[in-house]
């Protein structure tokens, strides 16, 4: 059997991969792609401590996280949509009309 | 487990904000052309709620399996967003029909977003509060770029939603390793186990990304980078809806699980909020005052007030969170004020934002430049008005959680803080020039405002009517 700790760092590394992906990527949707991959990595864990304890509230979790991610999906490309009508490009670093 | 209808009947509040709601949905769909009938809807069950939550003030309790807390503190913050929705959707109805883009969607998301909030409140498990908070982000996306023919508005919807999302990955990761840790997401349970986890290397880095995810909905420093670009683009309304409405919720959070259930792992997390409310109230004071944009400088100024109710949260004691308790009221009525007045003197396509646009303003309105003055002073801290006592109670929170040089670099910062609000009432009344030509507010929309003024004034006379309130939560 597959000790919990496995599940745990895979999980960490996915979790860290996804955050440098939401850092260094400038492509909005590949940002959007990093933080889909980030609360998939929480899913993860919340499924390996809830196989892990023998209790089903992580697994409940899961299912709200991935009903949120598709929620976020849609008005996360809804933005990008209306955005890119407007400045045909969708490079983070040209959205840059206000700064301080 | 089973639902039963006491459970919705001491939940009333929140299912009526839901009932509206959707309500709302079937009238906007049937009456797209009159969004006036919308907002009529949508106002009544917002007032019908806000009774029900004050009504309810005494009866603390759970329901629906110990996921939800009812009454009590719940319904402090339900009264809160309440009001603050009724507000809001007063407002709206002139500024969108200013901006020549009124909708009755933008009702429906509102309701949404207030029940996101309620939610948030009422808390008692973390898959609630991770619930509430989603449901009110998911809807604030889409309201900060409401006005979707704007690139303004476009970008900050972006950026608040890139951002947004990227702070929900920690908050839930850090949620996942508290659940790790405690093996149950119940935050009262996790407050009964809290002395056998609380030196659980889980659980402690748990509660360092839960407090990176809530500091990002706050906008405390260094999570702030959105704050700024979301206010200015976002339309004013929402603006003002968000500043207040939306802090008060996170800030709800943040008692509920630091205050509320964690106890501050023995005192070592409460340094490390001191040092984020430190920081949040030197750089938000400081960079506003380099702004020319009046939105952005309320912005930063509200980074800044988001530091100074951390500093009540960082003393983590029933002091701090009645503190934060009664400055988050007394800063919803003051900054809500000086945002609606923002959006009276506000033209299409972004005109009339500037900190120059308010020379003169006293001569041409000088009704509206008094209502401003008074936030201004009032958000600087001067004693007769509500926000000096706000201060007055977190930084005597935090002297008497010994961290007294948090309260010296707060009393500094809001020295500083003085000059850039001040400005603003000397451009309204010493600087000669006129402004371009301002319009007179509607009846309804300049009665909300001298409301909030009022409460300003009447909180900063009489404080402990809140403080009694807010003294029985803990």
């Amino acid at each position: 059997m597959v000790p919990l700790q496995a599940y745990l760092i895979l999980s960490a590394i996915m979790f860290i991969i996804g955050a440098m992906g939401v850092v260094t990527r400038r492509n909005a949707i590949i940002v959007f792609l990093s933080i889909e991959l980030m609360l998939n990595s929480v899913n993860l864990t919340l499924v390996a401590f809830s196989a892990f304890f023998g209790d089903a509230t992580g697994q409940v979790l899961v299912f709200f996280v991935m009903t949120l991610a598709a929620a976020e999906a849609a008005v996360g490309l809804a933005i990008v949509i209306a955005l890119f009508r407007r400045k045909q490009t969708i490079n983070l670093d040209e959205i840059n009309i206000m700064k301080w | 487990m089973n639902i039963y209808l006491s459970d919705i009947l001491s939940n009333a509040p929140m299912m009526i904000v839901t009932v509206t709601a959707l309500v709302v949905m079937i009238v906007e769909a049937t009456h797209r052309t009159k969004p006036i009938i919308t907002s009529y809807v949508s106002l009544a069950g917002l007032v019908i709620a806000a009774l029900f939550a004050v009504s309810n003030l005494a009866g603390e309790g759970q329901s629906f399996g110990e996921m939800v807390r009812h009454g009590g503190y719940a319904n402090f913050f339900g009264t809160l967003f309440c009001v603050v929705a009724i507000m809001t959707v007063i407002l709206s109805r002139d500024y969108f029909e200013q901006q020549k883009y009124h909708r009755g969607e933008f009702y429906i998301l509102l309701l949404f977003t207030t029940v996101g909030m309620m939610l948030i409140a009422s808390a008692n498990d973390l898959i609630i509060l991770f619930l509430g908070i989603e449901l009110m982000s998911v809807c604030l996306y889409v309201l900060a770029g409401f006005i979707r023919t704007k690139e303004r508005a476009n970008e900050a919807a972006l950026k608040y939603f890139l951002l947004g999302a990227f702070s929900t990955g920690f908050l839930l990761y850090g949620i996942a390793l508290i659940y790790g840790a405690v093996g149950t997401t119940n935050l009262l349970m996790i407050q009964n186990l809290f002395a056998v986890v609380s030196n659980n290397p889980l659980f402690v880095i748990g509660a360092g990304l839960l407090i990176i995810g809530l500091a990002f909905k706050v906008g405390a420093v260094p999570f702030h980078m959105w704050v700024p670009d979301v206010y200015e683009g976002a339309p004013t309304t929402v603006t003002a809806f968000m500043s207040t409405g939306v802090k008060a919720a996170a800030f709800a959070a943040f008692i509920t699980v630091f205050i509320r259930t964690f106890d501050f792992l023995g005192g070592r997390v409460n340094e490390l909020i001191a040092l984020l409310a430190a920081a949040s109230m030197i750089l938000g004071n400081i960079v506003a005052i380099a702004q020319t944009n009046i939105k952005r400088m309320l912005a930063y100024s509200s980074i800044a007030h988001a530091g100074y109710m951390l500093s009540g949260i960082a003393a983590g004691t029933l002091d701090g969170q009645v503190g934060v308790m009664f400055y988050l009221v007394a800063y919803t009525l003051m900054n809500f004020g000086a945002f609606a007045i923002v959006s009276f003197v506000e033209r299409k396509d972004d005109k009339n934002l500037l900190l120059d646009d308010y020379i003169g303003l006293s001569r041409q309105q000088p009704f509206l430049a008094f209502l401003m003055a008074v936030f201004m002073f009032a958000l600087a801290g001067v004693p007769p008005f509500a926000g000096f006592f706000g201060k007055y109670y977190v930084f005597f929170a935090a002297i008497k959680s010994q961290m007294t040089w948090l309260a010296i670099i707060g009393v500094l910062a809001s020295l500083v803080s003085a000059y850039y609000y001040l400005r603003v009432v000397v451009l309204m009344y010493f600087r000669e020039g006129h402004a371009d030509v301002v319009s007179k507010p509607s009846r309804t929309a300049l009665a909300v405002v001298v409301v909030c003024a009022v409460a300003v004034l009447v909180l900063g006379l009489f404080p402990s009517f809140i403080i009694q309130v807010a003294q029985r939560f803990f």
